[in-house]
């Protein structure tokens, strides 16, 4: 729906009391605004705020009045506009493959053809008068929403929902009414405040120069032009309508761009505040031989709602450390709290967080920060500037952080390319990013992340988007450089396949904590113990499974960010549920140096002396 | 026998730039089953699917409903039979028109012209309910309902159009793990309570295994494997069937 903001606000007021202000106009000030009296061209008096023109007639009774003429002649262009344009942008779309080409192409030259003269020609062929200048500015905006229409349509038809309305049988006037109205809107609503400002300037243009409304009818435009011969007799005739028009167009405008920004959903991310980075108290010591050292992590929202609720983990040096869990668990933010890559408004609150001596707190340095860790991303395709070839951009971090010049760098690149097995490493680097299919531009990628040499290697569901035969190549792939030059790796994913294959400790977040950590040889020997893991565990298919046995499901949905119970998260949805758990924060079990797990049920058990 | 593709040919594009898509594939979907098509991306299987709605052209072979040639059909009554097959798409999201309560959804499929709500409040009752949905639902809009539940919604929609054969492409795939898991347990109950008859497509060998009794290789447009389910997955004939299932990643035990 729509945010109210102070320009929308003030432009719809401002637009409401000038329609009030047309409608009433002429019966008060009718008048006045004809009577014609003995005193020409006077200057503005107490009588006569803006002065009298040629005739006698007093200015300000005139503007006043013009006020309904112009309005409805603007509105009348604008709707002329309006239709004709969806008309036309719907009919292009409806139309066969050939007809929409050579239609979206004709629309193309309409709108780069200035709409005043296209009104002029108008107006010249149906001759001066106020029914010609108002076709001619409806016909003069037209095309712009013509294009805009073809074009909404265009995306709006490619999504899945008009392709099943299809297979279901909608006939096409249907589609049309039915999906493709109704979701480009919006859009026309703001083009049409828009086009409001502009016929209204133009239509005054036309009246200016004697081809819009003819005497002795008149509008601001009219009025303009008597104003202008007596400018320099009395200005404050000129200035009445003048004041008029740049008013009403700027409200209009202020609407434009109110609805747009209302209406845009991500419109709301641009007035976040800029991330802050606060250090909390009470570090713990971690283990003396940790690479990575994350304490008490939190990343929150401005208002304070917490999407990563303190986290505490390390990864050791050569170590890979996995991170599962499910969408909305806090695993993806706490890599790339890591990373130091977390989009602005969020804040980030640790007690540690830092690589090494290198705190990730502080502003650290952009060279240490670039070189000492990797990062990769889900997305291949996304993660290369599709306009540049490979060769600058695999170059690009070691030239300017590591001073590398340019054939030592062209070497370095194509020997990294080499190490992740890309086939030609050296013609890869004369090549743009699509040249490359998904799997070469992942192990691209990855190369690029270990030019310059990085300590940690952080990855954020990198093999999610690949085919699963190439997913198992790059996995042996991370395998092979963790084996062969000790890189340790954050990485993160959903597939707890995936994790348990390639990592060596597991770390499984819910609710934006961890609820269980355990090395992947006790998650692959069935020793999970959090009831959440085991519940992942059982919801997943297995290519070994029993016949016919349904899976196993979690009953509800994870809470909401700013809806997590107090005490355990994944409370409520929990087999294993005790009084305690919505309430108090679960206290640790631990079974063994690196497996512990956060929970209620555990302990208990354990202090009981049973070990199920 | 239903739904089946014989010798089936799709090519893209013209002259030297043409791109062979699918590559004299045979395929039936019998009454009653469910086959599942796996394969990986590029490899054709979407394309078929587009194939066997009418939603693409094939440049060569037949595409049979019942028996009957639907390849060649044009205008009311490719529209009619079209109806008669019903497609669920991968993304819950794109999948449902977000101006639209979920009962109008519903009633556009009972009645693709009047999609009249009040007129088929019965069925769209019937079909929420089918997928485990209350009738309640009928009256939100679906920004109002996590991912799983949409994709359950656009189930509901399909089996309210009652469809002979229903053609599921990734339904599970924008889906997190316990959320896939309750969908597909709706699937194989649907499968038993309705004689669904399915083509079940996915990346995912797990996932096809769950749901399917025959299973399908696709690879580079051909269709390399085609058999028995546990056949396939006990003993894979072709090199592409076990290098897929060699690359599995291997799940832990389920804890004990």
């Amino acid at each position: 729906m729509i945010r109210w903001s102070k320009g929308l606000a003030a432009g719809t007021a401002g637009l409401v009391l000038i329609v009030l202000l047309g409608i009433v106009a002429p019966w008060i000030w009718g008048d006045d605004a004809t009577r014609l009296t003995g005193a020409a061209r006077e200057g503005a008096s107490a009588a006569q705020w803006l002065g009298t023109d040629a005739l006698g007639r007093d200015v300000l009774a005139r503007t006043l009045v013009a006020t309904r003429l112009t309005l409805l002649m603007t509105a009348a262009a604008t709707a002329v506009a309006g239709v004709l344009g969806v008309l036309l942008g719907t009919a292009v779309w409806v139309a066969g493959r050939r007809v929409r080409e050579a239609g979206l192409r004709l629309i193309d030259v309409m709108v780069s053809y200035p709409a005043v003269i296209l009104a002029l020609v108008v107006a010249a062929i149906l001759g001066a008068g106020r029914v010609a200048a108002v076709i001619g500015i409806g016909i003069a905006w037209t095309p712009a929403f013509a294009r805009l229409t073809a074009n909404l349509a265009a995306s709006v038809a490619g999504r899945d929902f008009v392709a099943t309305a299809r297979l279901l049988g909608v006939p096409p006037h249907k589609l049309l009414t039915r999906h493709l109205l109704p979701n480009i809107a919006e859009p026309l609503l703001v083009l049409l405040s828009v086009a409001f400002a502009g016929t209204l300037t133009a239509l005054s243009g036309l009246s200016f120069i004697g081809l819009g409304v003819q005497p002795p009818s008149y509008d601001w435009g009219a009025l303009l032009n008597t104003g202008l011969e007596a400018l320099y007799t009395n200005p404050a005739e000129a200035l009445g309508p003048a004041v008029a028009i740049t008013l009403t167009g700027v409200l209009a405008g202020f609407i434009g761009d109110g609805l747009a920004a209302g209406l845009d959903p991500r419109g709301a991310a641009a007035v976040r505040a800029a991330r802050r980075r606060t250090k909390t108290a009470k570090p713990t010591p971690p283990p003396a031989d940790a690479l990575l050292v994350v304490d008490d992590l939190r990343v929150s929202l401005p208002d304070g709602t917490d999407l990563v609720a303190g986290v505490s983990f390390h990864v050791r040096p050569g170590e890979i450390v996995g991170v599962v869990g499910e969408s909305g668990s806090g695993k993806s933010l706490t890599a790339m709290a890591v990373a130091q890559l977390l989009p602005d408004g969020l804040d980030v609150q640790a007690a540690t967080l830092r690589l090494d001596d290198l705190d990730l707190l502080a502003d650290a340095e952009p060279r240490r920060l670039a070189t000492e860790i990797g990062v990769v991303y889900q997305d291949p395709s996304a993660s290369f500037n599709p306009a540049l070839r490979l060769g600058g951009q695999l170059t690009e971090v070691l030239r300017r952080h590591r001073g590398v010049g340019k054939a030592e760098a062209r070497k370095r690149a194509t020997d990294a390319l080499d190490s992740v097995r890309v086939t030609r490493p050296a013609a890869r680097l004369r090549q743009h990013p699509h040249e490359l299919s998904g799997g070469m531009r992942q192990r691209a990628m990855i190369a690029s992340a270990l030019l310059t040499g990085p300590r940690l290697l952080v990855a954020d569901e990198p093999t999610t988007a690949l085919d699963v035969t190439v997913q198992a190549e790059v996995l042996a792939l991370l395998r092979e450089i963790n084996e062969r030059d000790g890189t340790a790796m954050l990485f993160i994913s959903h597939d707890i396949g995936v994790i348990g294959t390639l990592c060596h400790r597991v770390l499984v977040m819910y609710g934006g904590r961890i609820v269980e950590e355990l090395t992947a040889a006790d998650l692959s020997a069935g020793r999970a113990r959090h009831p959440y893991t085991r519940a992942l565990l059982a919801a997943t298919p297995r290519l070994d499974a029993a016949d016919g046995e349904p899976l196993a499901t979690i009953p509800g949905r994870p809470p909401a960010p700013d809806a997590r119970p107090a005490g355990c998260p994944f409370a409520g949805r929990c087999t294993e549920e005790l009084p305690d758990c919505a309430t108090t924060p679960p206290p640790v079990a631990v079974f063994g140096a690196d497996h512990r797990a956060a929970c209620h049920a555990l302990t208990t058990a354990a202090s009981r002396g049973g070990d199920r | 026998m239903t739904l089946a593709v014989e010798n089936v040919t799709v090519v893209f594009g013209h002259g030297r730039r043409a791109a062979t898509v699918l590559d004299d594939v045979t395929l039936a979907v019998p009454k009653g089953t469910t086959v599942g098509l796996v394969g990986e991306s590029g490899s054709g299987k979407s394309t078929l699917a587009k194939a066997m709605v009418g939603l693409v052209r094939p440049r060569a072979g037949r595409v049979l409903l019942d028996g009957t040639e639907i390849s060649g059909l044009r205008g009311k009554r490719l529209t009619a039979v079209r109806r008669r097959v019903q497609m669920i798409s991968q993304d819950p999201y794109s999948s449902l028109d977000p101006r639209m309560t979920v009962g109008r959804a519903l009633a556009e499929a009972a009645d693709p012209r009047r999609a009249d709500v009040r007129a088929h409040a019965a069925a769209i009752t019937r079909g929420l309910e089918a997928v485990g949905l209350d009738g309640d639902a009928a009256r939100r809009h679906p920004h109002q309902f996590s991912g799983g539940q949409r994709q359950r919604i656009a189930i509901a929609r399909a089996l309210v159009a009652e469809p002979e054969v229903i053609v599921a492409d990734e339904i599970t795939s924008a889906l997190d793990c316990s959320v896939q898991a309750e969908v597909l347990n709706l699937l194989a109950d649907l499968r038993a309570r309705l004689d669904l008859t399915m083509l079940f497509i996915s990346h995912d060998l797990a996932v096809v295994r769950h749901v399917s009794d025959a299973v399908a290789v696709m690879h580079h447009g051909r269709l390399v494997e085609h058999g028995d389910r546990d056949r396939i997955y006990r003993a894979p004939a072709d090199p592409y069937t076990r290098r897929l299932l060699a690359s599995a990643p291997s799940l832990p035990k389920e804890a004990s």
